[in-house]
């Protein structure tokens, strides 16, 4: 059996990131599983332009944004293997992977990290009532088909879920010559980024209807046309509100989840809210030595923080793999969120394994105008920050230091709120 | 050419008949509308096979639920289909309704089927940790079961095939006519002749009967919406957990299918229209409530999909079997609502021994009754998946990631006799695409596999044949001809 320090599932953008990551830490067998054809993830089919403000301070596409990320990996002589699918991790780290070269194999990890992404939520699970005809695609499917197979799935189309592929692909659609005559939106404020729907809707003077849903879909074979009708409070149709469309496609871009199905497998504690695993400020998972990043742990907007969690999920798995202790690491602090903070991530910080800053990064559950985000640490209050608009849609972020953190007894809470002073 | 025997319909039943047909020397063909076997009402059912306690005693529905149930468990190993025996239950939520859960123990009793017995709360939840609250007593049959729907039709259809039947698919009949000594049948295109007609034509087999019968039939479409859950719910439910039935049939059950799955269903709505597959809201909630009587916690969050099949129901509620007075030579099979699935194998042989008592065929002595279904690379041991992916890479190349299946299984569909020409035949032959992503990622690949195996173009691929094609052109190809 082969032997790697780390394995890294997923050769997406948390892959990439946290295999170069470990290897700057001086981790010199480290290996990346990918499923697909090629490195890159998802970013392969991404390719409106955007993406790594952050990272590069430029404007990439979401092939050229991937390309930077693979050149390093070949750069640095990193091992990867593609069109491989891995099947199982044992708690033991043992790694089941199958490709048609080697069939079925497995691999012994000194560490894992598990960055599989995520996938869209589908019509079946958003249990949409009407015909089940030809043209009713998730918007990631649709855009994989236009933007690698060059083929175009529809012609005239009604979008249902104001997530950020949703509003791309509204653009994409209309630049490659279909109609997209609407974007439904079951919540009463989108799911995207703000940039997206000025850019991708109302750019093209495509409408956006707030607090709508699809409430039937008519065709036996092809869509030929689907009924929106406006929701209340309760998020259920109003009866007297539906409006027909005739289209031949339905996209659908209604949220994103995890792919943690081998992570549940393996027995790793994933959290109900955000459906990604539990992890710690090593972005360690509940089994020691399986590490999580990006969508697979939690469902992002930007890609260049996908890279910059990948690079600390990385960094700690090569922590892991020289065993290097940490100080007083038995005192834990559990870090949550209330008061419209769903979630965190981390979940918990152990002070003596913390870098010197920390990023605790979070969604809030409703958009928010003049609020404060404030961080307590015990009874006291560490942050206050004043924040214009918070949306669900955008993700938050607030940093800590060791030297905040230092002294904590065991069990102190971070606690992340939102107040209105 | 002049058929001996031509099956209108390849649902299980058409397909159990040309299967129990295929042993004679006979001509036979099996005319379908659509593009694939399994279709109709076949393909969107409970997937149930009932131990027989339903039927009135008597009844055609009742010898032949029970019969069909005792030939599943050997079909399944001849044929090569997924089907277990899980048991099932009857849950009584009412005091007042114990005498008609006796009346339910007795007329299985009269039925014949095996190990009935009346179990109470207690070992009931022993049984069914999750039963819900109200259910006071259950009605348990050990001979209850769960087949693969698809699996089984397929399985019939292949090996009837194999054993050379021809079957024509895209062939809606339009019209029929009696000739001197048999029948001449028209499709949209075509005309066939045929000395024996078998009207296995589903929830349109009362439009052909009464083309030829004086002894009118009326079959009402009753529509049965389902959810079904995600294969992580595996163990949430294991027998069949049926609610005390009504007048609209058996109402709400709440099942494990044979692939882990959870399936909830049917609701039972009269409707008009013939192809009205569409599932509605309130529908849907129906189900969901009704469900959640008999189990307590379904996760609805796992749902995956959610469809409708229609049941041929005919006023009678019986099974039609057999020639009309009137018409000779027509052998109706109508009126096969549930328990239909559990009689496929019983409903084949008894139409195939009439059609035989007519015609006195030689037996085929190239007759084989078995089937290799497609192979599933996962059910293997290491040492022999790993041989296998040696020996063909298609098997080491996952294509549908939520239900892993490989390239070597889709090109097996594909290829194989009666192979899969769209996504949905490829889906309910190899379950790609039938999981949590519910073909998301999947069908590009499964459509380029299906385009390069048929030869033809990803623009022909399409989700169930017709006018279901999957895309409609290439990117930017109407904008460039308003350049031109």
């Amino acid at each position: 059996m082969k032997r790697y320090d780390i394995v890294i599932i997923g050769g997406g953008p948390a892959g990439l990131a946290a295999a170069l990551a470990a290897r700057e830490q001086g981790i010199h067998e480290v290996l990346i599983l990918e499923r697909d054809r090629e490195l890159g993830g998802i970013l392969n089919q991404c390719i409106h332009n955007g993406f790594g403000l952050h990272t590069f301070q430029e404007e990439l596409t979401g092939p050229e944004y991937a390309a930077r990320f693979i050149q390093r990996v070949k750069d640095a002589r990193i091992e990867y293997q593609l069109s491989t699918m891995v099947l199982n991790i044992s708690p033991e780290k043992i790694v089941t992977a199958m490709n048609r070269e080697e069939g079925l194999f497995e691999i012994e990890a000194g560490a894992v990290v598990l960055a599989m992404g995520c996938r869209e939520r589908s019509r079946g699970a958003l249990n949409i009532p009407g015909y089940r005809p030809a043209g009713i695609f998730s918007a990631g499917t649709a855009q994989r088909l236009v933007n690698m197979e060059g083929c175009l799935p529809g012609r005239e189309v009604v979008i249902l879920g104001s997530g950020d592929i949703g509003l791309i692909m509204a653009r994409r659609m209309t630049l490659e010559g279909a109609k997209v005559k609407v974007v439904a939106e079951l919540m009463p404020y989108s799911g995207g980024l703000k940039r997206n729907i000025v850019q991708c809707l109302d750019d093209y003077g495509i409408p956006l209807k707030l607090s709508h849903t699809v409430v039937d879909i008519q065709g036996r074979e092809r869509v030929e046309g689907v009924t929106i009708a406006q929701v209340g409070a309760d998020r259920r149709p109003i009866p007297g509100t539906e409006e027909h469309y005739t289209c031949d496609t339905l996209l659908l871009s209604c949220g994103l989840i995890p792919e943690n199905e081998l992570s549940r497998e393996l027995g790793v504690m994933i959290s109900p809210v955000t459906a990604g695993p539990v992890v710690n400020e090593s972005l360690e998972t509940s089994i020691p030595g399986v590490f999580a990043c990006g969508n697979v742990l939690h469902v992002h907007d930007l890609v260049d923080f996908v890279s910059q969690e990948a690079a600390s999920a990385g960094a700690a798995a090569a922590e892991y793999v020289k065993q290097r202790p940490g100080e007083d690491a038995e005192v834990t602090l559990p870090v949550k969120g209330k008061g419209g903070v769903r979630y965190t991530v981390p979940s918990m910080i152990r002070p003596g394994r913390m870098q010197e800053e920390q990023v605790i990064r979070f969604r809030v559950g409703d958009v928010y105008r003049n609020q404060y985000i404030s961080l307590y640490v015990g009874d006291e209050r560490l942050i206050h920050r004043k924040r214009p608009v918070m949306a669900p849609g955008e993700m938050e972020e607030l940093k800590v230091t060791r030297e905040q953190l230092s002294g904590c007894p065991e069990g102190t809470e971070l606690l992340v709120v939102i107040e209105d002073k | 050419m002049k058929y001996d025997v031509i099956i209108i319909g390849a649902g299980v039943s058409g397909c159990a008949i040309a299967r129990e047909l295929s042993r004679y020397q006979l001509k036979t063909a099996v005319l379908e509308k659509e593009e694939d076997v399994c279709c109709g009402t076949s393909k969107a059912n409970s997937g149930i096979v009932h131990a027989g306690f339903d039927a009135a005693p008597g009844s055609l529905m009742a010898k032949l639920n029970v019969a069909g149930s005792r030939a599943m468990e050997a079909l399944s190993k001849e044929l090569d289909f997924s089907f277990r025996r899980n048991g099932s239950l009857v849950l009584m939520f009412d005091e007042a309704d114990r005498p008609r859960l006796q009346e339910l123990y007795e007329r299985g009793l009269k039925n014949g089927v095996e190990g009935l017995r009346i179990i109470e709360r207690e070992e009931l939840k022993k049984m069914e940790p999750g039963v819900g609250p109200e259910a006071l007593a259950a009605l348990y049959a050990p001979t209850g079961g769960i087949v693969c729907p698809f699996g089984l039709t397929i399985a019939l259809a292949e090996n009837a095939c194999t054993n050379g039947v021809a079957f024509y698919f895209d062939q809606k009949v339009t019209g029929m006519e009696r000739q001197e000594d048999g029948w001449r049948m028209r499709t949209e295109e075509k005309t066939y002749e045929t000395t024996i007609v078998v009207n296995a034509a589903g929830i349109y087999a009362d439009l052909f009967h009464n083309m030829v019968s004086e002894t009118k039939l009326h079959i009402t479409p009753r529509r049965g919406d389902y959810c079904l859950l995600d294969r992580t719910t595996e163990g949430f439910v294991k027998h069949t957990v049926f609610q005390l039935p009504g007048k609209q049939g058996k109402g709400v059950l709440v099942t494990p299918t044979v692939h882990g799955n959870t399936l909830l269903g049917p609701t039972a709505i009269d409707i008009e229209d013939r192809e009205g597959t569409n599932t509605t809201q309130a529908g849907l909630d129906e189900l969901r409530e009704k469900a959640a009587r008999s189990m307590e916690g379904i996760p609805m969050n796992q749902v995956i999909t959610s469809f409708a099949g229609l049941r041929a129901h005919e006023d009678g509620g019986e099974f039609i079997i057999g020639e009309p007075k009137d018409a000779p030579g027509f052998v109706d099979c109508a009126g096969i609502e549930s328990p239909g699935l559990s009689s496929a194998p019983a409903i084949g042989k008894m139409v195939a021994e009439l059609i035989a008592d007519r015609l006195h065929p030689a037996a085929n002595e190239k007759f084989c009754g078995t089937r290799r279904g497609i192979l599933n690379p996962a059910v293997l041991p290491k040492e022999e998946r790993a041989r296998l992916i040696q020996q063909n890479p298609a098997y080491g190349a996952i294509v549908c990631r939520c239900e892993m299946v490989t390239e070597g299984e889709i090109i097996d569909a594909v290829t194989r006799p009666l192979g899969a020409k769209s996504l949905d035949g490829v889906k309910r032959r190899t379950r790609a695409g039938m999981g949590r992503c519910q073909s998301g990622f999947c069908s590009p690949k499964t459509m380029e596999i299906i385009a390069r195996e048929r030869g033809i173009s990803m623009a022909e691929v399409t989700k169930s044949g017709g006018a279901s094609r999957i895309i409609c052109g290439t990117s930017k190809d109407n904008l460039q001809e308003e350049k031109e």
